[in-house]
Formats: C-alpha cells, structure tokens, sequence
C-alpha cells in the first residue's frame, strides 16, 4: 500500500527554489491498476521517483507499506527497490551484452537468492519469452527487449510494478501486447500496476487515472479500462465522451 | 551477493568488451614482462660475475698500478707505476702470510692503446699478450691442459716459447695440435710494432668469459722474453713497467695486514706519500662487482615498476573512462537493488581481475621473452635466470596496482545518483 501525505520535492536550482512537487496526497490500495497523466515538467516522473524509492521527498510523508520511506538510509532505500518494486522505463534500460536469462536474474543476484536461472526462467515463460532465454537485447525486437525489462521487473515478486512510458518507444501494435502483459500481471499475481504517461490510450487502459500539473494531483478519477469496453460497439465508442484531462 | 557473485559479475562484464579489456591489460603485461626479463638478466649477469670472480682462486690479491685521472676521466696507460722490481721486492721481503708471486704484463687488453696480434698460416687473430713469470698458474689457479706450462728455463733463458688460451688455440688450429708448431706474434700500435716467431708448448684450459675480458683469449709468454722485445714497456730509468703483481696469500685472513705491510712497502721504493698503486683482493672486486650489479638491479627494477605504474595509471583513466561510459548501467543496477557496496565491490573487482590476469600473461610474455632472448643470444654471451621471487613480485605488484587504480573509479561509480545515472546517455 502507498501512502502519500503532503509531498513536497523541491529542486534548487542556482539560487531559485523550483517546486517539482507541490503538497501531493495520494493513497494507492494493492492491486490497483492506475496511471499517472500529465505534460512533460507536470512533475509526473518526480512522483514516480519518490514512490520508487529513487528520490526522497523534501517535505511530507511517504509510507510503503506502512514504513516511513524518509528515515531509512541507502542501503534500506536499495533492498526496498530490490524486493518490493519493480521498474519498467521507456528505453528498456537493459544491459547491453547481457543475455535475457542473465538479465532477469540480476535482481536475485543483489538479494543473494540461490536458484536465480529457475526463477528468472520462469518469469521469461510468463512475459511470453520462454523461447529466447539465451538472447542479448540486439537479437531482440523493442516489444521483446519490454517484455525482458518486465520479467526482470517482476522476478522478484515485487509488490508495485512502476512502468515510466513503457510503450513510448513502440508501434501500436506492440504496446497492445506488452499493456496485455502488465494487464496479466496485475489480474493473475495481484501486483499493483502504476503507468506514467502522457498518453492516452495508455491512461484509458487503466482503472484509475491520476492527472498531475505543475506539481499538484488536479484530477483522480476511476476510469473503465478500453479492454472492458470492447463489447461496445465501435459507433457509440466514438459518441462517448473523452475522459480524462487534455 | 557472495564473492563468487561479484567476481562472476565482474568477470562477465570484462568478457563482453573484450577490446577494452586487452587495451586495460596491456600496460600490466608490458610493465610485468619488462620486470620478469629485466631482472632475470642483472640475476643472471650477477651470478656470471659471481662464478667468474670465485673462478680467479682463492686468498688472491693484485698490486696495480695507480690511474692517473682527468676530470673525473680515467687515462689508461698513464701514470705507470708498477715495476717487476716491486715484486722482486715483494718477494725478498718475505712475509711470511705470502705463499707465492707471479708479476704480469699485458698488451691488446681493453682500453690498451698498443694491439696484439697471433698469426698462424696467414690466420691473424687479434688476441691478449701476456708476459709473466713460471709461477702464474698456481697463483692464478689457472692450469695448462695440454703440453706444459712456461719453466722456470724459459724465464732464465728469455726462451721464444708460448702457451695459448684455449680460444686462441681453436680459432687458428681447429682440430690441429698446436704443440711444437711456430706462430708469430706481433704487437705495436698505429701500424708500428714488432713481431717474433714463438713455438707452441702448450695450451691452457678453457676458463670461459667474464663481463669485459674472455679469460680464455690470450697469449702468455715468458715475461723477460716479452720485456726484451717490447722496447716501450721499459722506463727511461732502465725499471720494467709491469701492469700487475698477482699474489697467493697462504691465509686469507691476513688480507688487510697484507695491504698495509705491502703498501708501506711499495711506497718506501716509489718515494711517495701517497699511494701511486692499488692493491684489491679478490673481495674486494667482488664486493665491486656486487655493488655495480646491484645499482644495476636498482636501476633495472625501477624502470620495470615505472613501467608499472604508467600500466596502473592507464588502467585508472580506463576504469574511469569506463564508469562514465557505464553509468546508464550502473543506474539500472541501483534501481533494481544494487547497493553502494555492490557497485563499488564490482569495480574493485573487475580492476584487480584485470591486473592480475594481465600480471599472469605479463609473466608468460616475459618468460617467452627471456627463452627467446636466450635462444637467440640477443645480448651476446649473456645469461638469464628467472627468479620465482620475481614472478611472485610482479603478480603481487599488478594486484597491487589495480586495486589503488581500481579505489577512485569504483568509488565514483558507487556514488552516482541512480536518477541521474538512469538519465545518462
């Protein structure tokens, strides 16, 4: 569970104080499915930071799970990355060089797990990938090379799965697929599920948009995902009116 | 993570550049194999010296005389002082510490301004002519091998007769005896000189070379036969100049007393207040040799580890070039857990993984380079002895140097901000 009370992250600049984040109060249950909207400098990626354990806030609290994140220290920030998220960026961020089976299994590596191939093969199966274990990142196409990035964000069953544009740098087709693959995750394992985004069709996939701007949470509305409006008819899909701000 | 992971870690990263891994290793294999061959010729040098000075025979002592110098330039043949005199009166003196005696005089040594010269059948060998008396081969310890050495009968009568060095006998008589057989030796400088037909009585054991002189390239003679035909080793005061006096000390304990009794000795007959002459023993020149080969070994290791240490700044500006080039990945790894500690101990690791791998093909590459030198005789006659010491030295010395030039990247690296890093380009 998150718990945002009041958090404030402030940038200095020089000599100017730039308010990343203004006095924002956010509560996410487990197993939610949601995004987070806004234009670039809305203060979106700040947010995603913080409640990843990236970033510390300047001012107000953040709980995970009922822990105060403020008062622990670098190592404690990195063991809570380790087992409690998981991170999925635009660009992959994959290790180049490295094969996917290596790559998902790095996450276990920095917990001293033992019996990291198995369990790193078996979140490569899950994502769809069971066949392309041995491949680097350039034996793979973009949707491959995401799916690798999410096998690796959740091989270590993670609590929160943070995905910052995870369909920025794919063709329509594939994001559909790899949206499907995070839509699996959060159904089948319960895992929460938190998009940021500037796009639309990636909000209106989730069942809770949060629009953030300059720094402040300025709508939070549940939405009905577009996989669960299919039965309507594409006609009235085009008379219904947009959700969401602009 | 354990020690296996991070050294797995480490090992996988530096196997997926491995260009760059080579580059980093290259100092550390050039310094190491600089450092392995290096010193295994001043240890092999220093032993040739050792066994070659242990091989003039034991309780010996040379009179020479004293080198008259210029600026710091030594002048040879200069400043003559020694005569067969001295050693005539070395040996009425009596001491009762000095077994026996024998005077020597040299021509076509190094540095000698006249030449000496052996023909045989139209075969001219340039070579070392050496006057001296019967008693040579027992002080010097250095024994005929065939035929029979000068008599005491040669020296009386200035007999034409002469021994050759085991060198001298191969190179003009191949398979040859040379005893009873004629050869003339000649000696001047500047195309003036004399030559005089000898007869061959023997020849010497082979006795092998030293640093400068090849103990085994020479004519011996007797010396008055020598003096009577060699206008220019005689003074105007009608003395011979003679360039040393060898003498066998019964006990070689008294080799200080010896100096002292002798010196005053000599300086009474030359008239002076200082010493005109030097009288070493045999530790002395070895303990010479010693001190020269060891500032050579200074010298030699120096350079080796200056070497080493340009390898180990080349591996730092590596490390950090390499942390900047990888420090989106270091932002991948510290969002999905990596501690501090893990990203410092992965660059630690990598850089003395680096070394010391390179510090074991430096070792390889080095003793190549000494067969290979020593199969080849680049460097002439010059022996080589790899020591295990050495091997040792440089791996602990690569070790060394990648962890102080691994310290500053992997801390670094392990400082980054992950946001940052993941923003990196």
């Amino acid at each position: 569970m998150i718990s945002l009370r009041g958090v404030t992250k402030i940038y200095t600049v020089g000599t100017q104080r730039v308010a990343a984040l203004n006095g924002v109060d956010l509560e996410v249950q487990d197993g939610e499915f949601l995004s987070i909207m806004g234009p670039s400098g809305s203060g979106k990626s700040t947010l995603m930071n913080i409640i990843g354990c990236l970033d510390r806030q300047t001012e107000g609290d953040y709980y995970l799970d009922g822990v105060s994140v403020a008062r622990l220290g670098d190592n404690q920030l990195a063991m809570l990355r380790n087992r409690r998220l998981g991170f999925v960026f635009q660009s992959f961020n994959l290790l180049p060089r490295m094969s996917a089976l290596d790559q998902v299994a790095l996450p276990l590596l920095y917990r001293g797990a033992t019996n990291r191939k198995r369990a790193s093969a078996a979140a490569l199966t899950l994502v769809g990938l069971a066949d392309r274990m041995d491949h680097k990142p350039t034996q793979l196409s973009g949707g491959q090379q995401q799916r690798v990035a999410i096998a690796r964000a959740l091989v270590g069953k993670p609590s929160i799965i943070l995905a910052d544009e995870p369909t920025g740098a794919l063709d329509s087709k594939t994001s559909m697929d790899v949206m499907g693959v995070f839509r699996q995750l959060n159904q089948e394992l319960g895992i929460t599920v938190a998009f940021v985004t500037h796009e639309h069709d990636v909000a209106e996939y989730t069942r809770r948009i949060i629009s953030i701007l300059d720094g402040k949470i300025v709508r939070d509305e549940p939405n009905i995902p577009t996989f669960e409006r299919e039965a309507i008819p594409v006609e009235a899909a085009a008379l219904m009116p947009e959700e969401g701000p602009s | 993570m354990t020690l296996a992971d991070v050294l797995g870690t480490a090992i996988s990263s530096l196997g997926s550049n491995l260009l760059r891994t080579l580059l980093t290793m290259l100092g550390i294999i050039i310094g190491i194999a600089a450092v392995i061959t290096l010193t295994a010729a001043s240890e092999g040098a220093q032993q040739g010296v050792g066994e070659q000075i242990s091989g003039l025979g034991s309780n010996l002592m040379f009179v020479r005389p004293g080198t008259q110098e210029e600026g710091g330039i030594q002048i040879p043949g200069q400043g003559v002082s020694l005569y067969l005199e001295d050693s005539r009166a070395i040996e009425e003196a009596g001491f009762e510490y000095v077994d026996s005696i024998a005077a020597q005089s040299t021509v076509g040594g190094p540095g000698d301004f006249i030449s000496a010269s052996v023909i045989y059948l139209g075969q001219n060998k340039s070579t070392v002519l050496l006057g001296t008396e019967s008693s040579y081969q027992y002080v010097r310890d250095f024994y005929v091998a065939r035929g029979r050495f000068l008599t005491e009968e040669d020296i009386t009568k200035k007999a034409l007769v002469t021994v050759l060095g085991a060198q001298v006998a191969d190179e003009l008589f191949g398979t040859e005896d040379p005893i009873g057989k004629s050869v003339r030796i000649f000696a001047g400088a500047g195309g003036f000189g004399f030559g005089f037909n000898f007869t061959v009585v023997g020849v010497m054991e082979r006795r092998g070379a030293s640093a400068n002189t090849d103990q085994d390239d020479v004519v011996i003679v007797p010396l008055p036969s020598f003096q009577a035909r060699i206008a220019f080793i005689r003074d105007p005061q009608g003395r011979t100049n003679i360039n040393q006096i060898n003498i066998k000390l019964a006990d070689g304990d008294k080799v200080e007393q010896a100096k002292e009794d002798i010196g005053q000795l000599l300086m009474g007959l030359h008239a002076v207040e200082e010493p005109d002459f030097r009288i070493e023993s045999q530790s002395d020149i070895f303990a010479t040799a010693t001190e020269v080969e060891r500032s050579l070994q200074v010298l030699v290791v120096s350079i080796a580890l200056i070497s080493l240490v340009v390898g180990g700044i080349g591996i730092m500006n590596i490390m950090l070039v390499s942390v900047t080039e990888r420090t989106r990945e270091i932002g991948i790894r510290k969002a999905i857990g990596a501690k501090r500690m893990d990203i410092l101990w992965q660059f630690l690791v990598e850089a003395v993984v680096v070394t010391t791998l390179g510090g074991a093909l430096g070792v390889l590459a080095g003793v190549g380079a000494t067969e290979i030198a020593e199969r080849f005789e680049i460097g002439g006659e010059t022996q080589y002895a790899i020591t295990p010491l050495w091997i040792l030295v440089g791996f602990i010395v690569a070790g060394v140097t990648g962890l102080i030039a691994g310290v500053y990247p992997a801390w670094r690296a392990s400082r980054l901000d992950p946001i940052e890093a993941l923003r990196h380009e």
